[in-house]
């Protein structure tokens, strides 16, 4: 078992000590990581005691170490998946050489690109994160919100150490630029547009770890198929920890239906804003925000893009290894929805060039399941309401999509109509300052609930739901 | 009666990661478009899923008689909680007569037998006999009393895997020793207290822990004194259906043990310890031993919190110090107890070497007089309302 030595600088399964000038690289970047967690990670926690999960080895029986951690003691490490057999490169123009374990110069700033664009999100969504800790609704969930930091910061670590490690002085420096975006920032925004938009109150959170976390999630997919083995073996591990994220978004989401529901039967009213819940529509349209804003970060429907990062090995499909064809799609073909006048129509494309579309489409219909599970919250409370996804072509700014005006339910319509009638489908001002006005002063009491959100069925790794999940110094 | 342990992933609270299945080493785990299901047949119960699992989901374990089929698993919207295991009055044999012997003289000492309190869960009985015995496996074995004492006390943990072995607090276990007696005949059984609550030594896990200490020449104790990791031992019971903890956080508890007799007591004190409640029920621990390096479990019980439990410790043999026995203790303090036996929620176990019951009944009938009570009224009172309970040896 590949075990992590927490005792080192940089905790590590990869033999970080044994290069000295690798570790003397990141022994002096990480300086500049703790001053941006310190500026940009989440406000007020230096002191406190978090019960976190902790990798202590890469293995099943050795990443989900819990205890609580002091915030200003943890140590964030670098953590790859163990290495496998004789591991082949399984898709696109090298299928079937021996993977890499250097870096192919002519694919260099390809992979470059890839990597950084993938590193990018992790800081970001801590800093579009950093502010919810004053309202959170219980101990219980200012913890996960800690833990997915954390791990959105190791995340960071893993893309940095191959920056570091394979990209020399180039890597060296897209890694100091990591630290000096700032999510949202005029001047020197994050690479990604849904990583620069506000996080301001806790349903945004969810939404955006159970949408955009698994667009997270789907791209690690893609890049754990890697025929460069070390950025396989970096995006498997940071897989285990991503279900994490999306388990919170999915099941906050939820205990807000909950609530929603509850009240409703309680009080036998769809008016539940007077009791200071959040009602299921308000639900719907952050859901069709998130949702939109989150399909853009595939790209374009039709990309050489990503035809190029395919063929090159860098960068494979959802599940590539399970797939039953011949991982070169040379001459093959995928339908694609197209914008066509005044409607959509499917038309077939090179299968290479509609990757980014394919992945959408897999992680569409992933986040649609657990959708269908919010609706089951629902329909056991008798409630005849159904939360639905929008239209692919919904609200969109990338892609051919962009230039038409779609409602939700697919119908193309006039820009005009559709700016008149977004509060109908979007999150208006109002509904924005509604839920904000919900986010009152943090709940610290062990067990205590918002009034706006159910307490979850089971604690975390069978802690009593009013577990002191966070101590304060 | 045939009971297994089955383990079952939670459909409401698992959120489809495919995290399990991808842990799992025995490809145990599958998955259909609604649910991931978890075979029986291939699940060795080695928990390499659990700790990777988000949500939580993966660690449910429900006791059937027939296991769910991974088919029926795929369709369900939810675990079907209710329709859990047999009912737990389904026809049991009696106990083995070698065990209601041992189990009576434990308990009978003051009377005709007292039934379980009223709040008590129902208790599995009997599931494994002698002669059809579980076999557990050592998870561990250390021992728990100080290094100078002379007393030694081991914390024995025994893992059921995939077998069932549900128990409450308050229950025993029989262990056959192996070989046989000068006589040429199987040995006998041996009765001990389980010392952990029902959620297992640790929660979620199929275990428990007795605390056995080693008697000079004793065949039983020596026994499961050296067991060593690892090792199979043939278990029968869970056994006992009176000394049982009253299910009900309004319940006062009063504890008396001396030695190894607080095995229940600490099972008792962790069920309450992990599943904190609102209710108004004190727990008060009075524990007798010849000096703190002989009390098992003292460094544990003195991090526990006050608000918890209130304990009190009465050491005969500490040099330069008076004696005190768990009666002196019981006088100390008279009036709490006194308010307590007011109480129609109190409970009083007794548990430990005999002799001991009959000091705690005067210190008792001591503090009513003092308290404008009864003893010989009440005593009547809580035997019949499965109030107070003995089991001394």
């Amino acid at each position: 078992m590949s075990s992590i030595d927490y005792a080192e600088k940089i905790p590590n399964n990869v033999n970080l000590s044994e290069d000295r000038r690798l570790q003397r690289a990141l022994e002096s970047w990480q300086p500049h990581y703790i001053d941006w967690w310190k500026e940009m990670g989440p406000e007020g926690t230096a002191t406190s005691e978090i019960y976190l999960r902790t990798a202590i080895s890469a293995e099943p029986d050795g990443w989900a170490q819990f205890g609580h951690v002091r915030m200003e003691d943890y140590r964030w490490g670098i953590f790859l998946a163990p290495p496998e057999a004789d591991r082949k490169v399984n898709f696109g123009a090298h299928k079937g050489e021996a993977a890499w374990q250097e870096v192919p110069g002519e694919y260099r700033s390809a992979l470059r690109r890839l990597i950084t664009v993938q590193g990018d999100t992790e800081p970001a969504s801590v800093e579009q994160q950093r502010l919810l800790g004053r309202c959170c609704p219980s101990l219980y969930d200012l913890r996960n919100l800690f833990q997915v930091n954390v791990e959105e910061g190791r995340h960071l670590w893993a893309m940095v150490y191959l920056l570091h490690a394979y990209f020399g002085r180039d890597g060296r420096e897209e890694a100091e630029e990591m630290l000096a975006r700032r999510s949202g920032d005029a001047d020197k925004p994050r690479i990604l547009g849904a990583f620069n938009e506000k996080t301001a109150d806790w349903l945004a959170f969810f939404m955006f770890t159970f949408i955009t976390d698994r667009d997270g999630k789907y791209q690690l997919c893609a890049l754990a198929e890697s025929g460069f083995d070390p950025l396989s073996r970096s995006c498997r591990f940071m897989l285990t920890e991503e279900a994490h994220h999306m388990f919170v978004g999915e099941s906050g989401v939820g205990r807000i239906i909950e609530r929603a529901c509850q009240v409703m039967t309680e009080h036998r009213t769809d008016d539940v804003r007077k009791f200071g819940v959040i009602d299921l529509p308000t639900i719907q349209r952050y859901l069709n925000f998130h949702y939109s804003v989150t399909s853009d970060l595939y790209g374009a429907e039709v990309s050489t893009n990503a035809a190029t990062s395919y063929n090159m090995g860098l960068k494979g499909r959802f599940e590539e290894t399970k797939i039953g064809d011949d991982h070169q799609l040379d001459g093959t073909t995928y339908s694609v929805l197209h914008p066509v006048a005044g409607g959509f129509q499917m038309i077939e494309v090179p299968a290479l060039n509609g990757l980014n579309e394919r992945l959408r489409l897999d992680w569409a219909a992933d986040v649609a399941k657990g959708v269908e599970r919010w609706n089951k919250i629902i329909a056991k409370h008798g409630i005849d309401f159904r939360l639905t996804l929008p239209h692919l072509a919904f609200n969109r700014a990338i892609g051919h999509f962009a230039d038409i005006a779609v409602d939700p339910a697919g119908k193309v319509i006039s820009t005009e109509e559709f700016n008149r009638r977004r509060d109908e489908w979007l999150p208006s001002d109002s509904d924005l300052a509604y839920v904000l006005s919900l986010m009152g002063g943090a709940v610290h009491k062990p067990g205590q609930f918002a009034n706006w959100i159910a307490p979850p069925p089971r604690g975390i790794n069978n802690q009593s739901v009013d577990f002191d999940y966070v101590r304060f110094a | 009666m045939e009971l297994r342990r089955q383990h079952l992933i939670d459909p409401v609270v698992c959120i489809r990661c495919n995290t399990c299945q991808e842990a799992c080493p025995v490809d145990a785990i599958s998955h259909d478009a609604n649910n991931y299901v978890v075979s029986f047949e291939k699940c060795t119960g080695c928990r390499t899923c659990v700790s990777p699992c988000p949500t939580g989901a993966i660690d449910n374990w429900l006791l059937v008689d027939r296991p769910w089929s991974v088919e029926a698993q795929f369709g369900w919207d939810e675990l079907p909680l209710e329709q859990s295991g047999p009912a737990v009055d389904a026809v049991t044999p009696p106990p083995p007569e070698e065990v209601s012997e041992l189990m009576a003289a434990a308990t009978t000492a003051t009377g005709s037998a007292v039934p379980a309190p009223a709040s008590a869960s129902k208790p599995y009985v009997n599931l494994y006999s002698r002669e059809k015995p579980v076999v557990a496996r050592v998870a561990g074995n250390r021992r728990i009393t100080g290094d100078g004492a002379e007393s030694d006390v081991h914390h024995v943990v025994l893992d059921f895997q995939a077998n069932a072995f549900p128990f409450l607090e308050g229950q025993s276990i029989g262990i056959v020793p192996p070989g046989a007696d000068d006589n040429g005949r199987a040995r006998n059984i041996r009765l001990y207290s389980i010392a952990s609550p029902r959620e297992g030594e640790r929660t979620g896990f199929n275990n428990l822990a007795l605390t056995v200490k080693r008697v000079a020449g004793g065949v039983g104790s020596n026994y499961v004194c050296d067991l060593k990791k690892g090792d199979e031992v043939r278990v029968a019971g869970p056994f006992g259906q009176a000394f049982l903890m009253p299910d009900d956080p309004h319940a006062n508890i009063i504890m008396i043990c001396t030695g190894t007799g607080s095995a229940p007591f600490r099972a008792f004190t962790e069920r309450r310890r992990r599943n904190p409640h609102d209710g108004t029920g004190r727990l008060m621990l009075f524990f007798g031993a010849r000096t703190p390096e002989e009390l098992p479990y003292f460094g544990p019980l003195m991090k526990l919190p006050r608000e918890l439990i209130d304990v009190n410790l009465a050491f005969s043999r500490v040099p330069g110090q008076p004696k005190q026995y768990v009666q002196d203790k019981l006088r100390e303090r008279a009036d709490e107890l006194a308010g307590l036996l007011h109480d129609a929620n109190t409970h009083i176990y007794i548990c430990g070497l005999k002799g001991m019951e009959q000091g705690c009944d005067e210190a008792f009938a001591d503090i009513c007089r003092l308290n404008a009570l009864d003893w010989t009224g009440l005593r009547p009172v809580l035997r019949r309302e499965g109030r107070y309970h003995v089991e001394t040896y």
